[in-house]
């Protein structure tokens, strides 16, 4: 059970959790903001690109 | 075929040529140092198994409302496409090693070699587990893609000829040369499909979150453009980074 989990973890998050949590994050701001009535389509492609660029400078510095 | 029509077939396709090259070199050493019948075995009831998981899942997921499935869709691609373009931002800028098709087929031939002889069903049980499991495992990302792009583009059967026709080309070539295709340029073709992923799941994730894109389908373009130019400057600033630690 747990080298399935495992499995599962790897082939979904892989080696940077902090990704997949900041994505879940940037996608409920989407949401609160168009309930708001604000246009939030510019949001999740500047959050993406921020997270990939800490993510790579992280692992850069590793 | 619309925009998106195109980039369903085409990122399928190209997900499937890299992971089929990936396999297909492991099979082609497992195959001539211990022989074809258990190694094309094990690769076939990996495809049977893959083919149950596609059709097993993929009516589940059309009953699905579109908006609540392009938000999970979405948000798992997303997640899934950032992991292919972060290690290939890395790969490109020499911060991770580039994957190496004849370095792997050197490895697994003295693995191969140096392994015992059990036989287990008739068959040779360490070609025949080694090529299902690389099989499977390969053609599970395969799948997922399949899947995902599939359900949420509302068409699972263009998503499978994307993919059936990498692997029908894929793997001719391979049988003709009988030798790992080291020269398909399999970095930058993971970076493309990175990019396409993101692309899609980040057009998924916002529609799926409630947000509408201005111009619709054609926005995706521009996310497109967006996602591999920022990816470029990310490679060029890597690059950068590794050069002044290089020289300090």
């Amino acid at each position: 059970m747990k080298r399935f989990a495992r499995f599962w973890w790897d082939f979904v998050i892989g080696d940077d959790w902090r990704v997949a949590v900041g994505v879940a994050l940037a996608i409920a701001a989407v949401a609160a903001l168009h309930h708001r009535h604000v246009a939030a389509w510019w949001l999740l492609p500047v959050a993406v690109l921020l997270l990939l660029y800490v993510s790579l400078r992280r692992a850069a510095r590793a | 075929m619309t925009t998106s029509a195109v980039f369903l077939v085409l990122s399928t396709f190209l997900a499937s040529a890299v992971e089929v090259v990936e396999t297909l070199t492991i099979v082609l050493a497992i195959g001539v140092t211990r022989g074809w019948r258990a190694t094309l075995i094990g690769v076939a009831a990996a495809v049977v198994a893959l083919t149950a998981v596609v059709a097993a899942l993929g009516p589940a997921l059309t009953v699905v409302p579109i908006e609540r499935l392009r938000l999970v869709v979405g948000a798992l691609l997303l997640v899934f496409g950032l992991q292919w373009l972060r290690k290939a931002i890395l790969r490109a800028s020499g911060f991770k090693a580039l994957h190496d098709e004849e370095a792997t087929y050197v490895e697994e031939l003295e693995q191969a070699r140096a392994a015992g002889q059990e036989r287990r069903a008739g068959l040779d049980w360490y070609a025949f587990t080694l090529c299902f499991k690389a099989t499977l495992l390969e053609g599970l990302e395969v799948a997922f893609i399949v899947l995902t792009f599939g359900a949420s583009q509302g068409s699972i059967p263009l998503a499978a000829l994307g993919a059936g026709a990498a692997v029908i080309v894929t793997a001719s070539i391979g049988a003709a040369v009988r030798a790992p295709l080291a020269r398909v340029p399999e970095n930058t073709i993971k970076f493309a499909v990175g990019v396409m992923l993101t692309t899609f799941g980040i057009f998924w994730a916002t529609e799926g979150a409630g947000a509408k894109w201005p111009g619709g389908d054609v926005s995706l373009l521009g996310v497109l453009a967006f996602v591999t130019l920022g990816s470029l400057a990310l490679v060029a600033l890597l690059k950068r980074e590794r050069l002044r630690v290089a020289v300090a």
